[in-house]
């Protein structure tokens, strides 16, 4: 099961205030208790912008046990504009949400509105780089403006997972949203196609090369 | 055994923890690290760093050995350059699914002894008559606390990828 049921259905066609016009993926509402539309995580995003960054999600409410959000409906999107990422090879099982019991901040799907696999497959030492001006972050998403501020500096999918305490299938969905969004560069690591995607020969040597004057 | 350890001797950032989620296909075998919730349970991985050029960075996962992880080892083994199979002496049988793994999958792979406290019990080729692994797979007897040991683990399992890929 990849989502809790019993949520309202997501209002693909609601906005948050400020929302940028690239970013289309809002959070579902998180409480059983109030209607599509309601998204309580915004309601501290100013905090965000502000400049002040906490922990690990410390600016978000506390997300209520048993609440569920739907799955986000499928939204269209072009792939011709990332010519340097693969579309998804496969379809994995689905992820299940952590309990709220251990993350008691918000659940980790929940950044990512329900959606438990990326639109493209990044592999997880991929190497991410801001390219976004930093204007262009307001009115993103926390999450999206975290990755973006920490990958001024490039850094790989697991670092951003290691660094933000996000779960690793979270952020790949959530780099991947950037990557779509144009935000960030991914530099998918290199392969010789001849031979299933291992390192080529070349690569390996300078692997060897480097290792060696360690 | 000495994943961790291992990763912190060469890496150049203190070793890094992600987490995975494990499907509930999984998770029913599992009793280490049950969360309770009958469908989920988190696993972590450690990773380290290694830059080895101005445009070339290592990366190095650690992950358990069981074969219920099989599902990270999956994600991980595209695009990897080989592993490094890190054997406790004292359970050697630990390591039979990872070889089995690993065998199966074609990637290159190094069997490293880890002694527990720098006591190496078995020779290599001790090991390799109890494993029944091929001459070609080096085995080599590593201490995963010291850098220079986990680096010749590291040269001679890019060696055995090259020689692999040449061959």
């Amino acid at each position: 099961m990849a989502t809790p049921t019993g949520g309202h259905p997501y209002n693909g066609d609601q906005r948050v205030p400020g929302e940028h016009g690239d970013n289309r993926f809002g959070f579902p509402a998180a409480s059983g208790g109030q209607g599509p539309g309601q998204y309580q995580p915004y309601q501290q995003q100013e905090h965000q912008q502000q400049g002040a960054p906490g922990g690990p999600g410390s600016e978000w409410p506390q997300q209520q046990p048993g609440a569920g959000w739907p799955q986000q409906p499928q939204q269209r999107h072009d792939t011709s504009q990332q010519p340097r990422i693969q579309p998804v090879q496969q379809r994995r099982a689905p992820e299940p949400a952590k309990p709220a019991a251990h993350n008691p901040l918000v659940r980790p799907y929940a950044m990512t509105g329900g959606r438990t696999r990326p639109r493209y497959q990044l592999a997880i030492e991929a190497l991410v780089s801001t390219t976004a001006d930093p204007a262009r972050l307001q009115g993103q998403l926390p999450e999206h403006q975290r990755i973006c501020r920490l990958c001024i500096e490039i850094k790989s999918v697991a670092e951003v997972s290691a660094l933000l305490s996000i779960p690793l299938g979270v952020a790949r969905i959530l780099v991947a949203d950037l990557a779509e969004a144009g935000l960030v560069a991914i530099h998918q690591p290199g392969g010789d196609e001849a031979a299933g995607g291992q390192p080529d020969v070349t690569l390996l040597e300078r692997v060897l090369s480097g290792l060696r004057k360690l | 055994m000495g994943k961790t350890t291992f990763v912190g001797a060469v890496s150049e950032i203190n070793p890094l923890r992600t987490e995975a989620v494990m499907t509930s296909a999984s998770a029913g075998i599992d009793d280490l690290t049950h969360t309770g919730d009958k469908t989920t349970t988190t696993v972590a991985m450690d990773f380290g760093r290694i830059t080895l050029d101005q445009d070339l960075i290592l990366y190095l996962f650690g992950t358990p050995g069981q074969d219920r992880f099989w599902f990270m080892w999956d994600d991980l083994v595209r695009g990897a350059i080989g592993a490094v199979v890190l054997v406790d002496t004292r359970r050697l049988a630990d390591c039979f699914p990872a070889v089995d793994y690993f065998e199966n999958s074609g990637l290159p792979f190094v069997i490293a002894l880890n002694g527990f406290d720098g006591h190496q019990p078995y020779t290599p080729d001790e090991v390799r008559e109890a494993l029944q692994i091929g001459p070609d797979t080096p085995i080599l007897t590593t201490d995963a606390r010291h850098r220079a040991d986990a680096k010749s683990a590291l040269i001679t399992l890019v060696e055995h990828a090259l020689m692999a890929r040449l061959r």
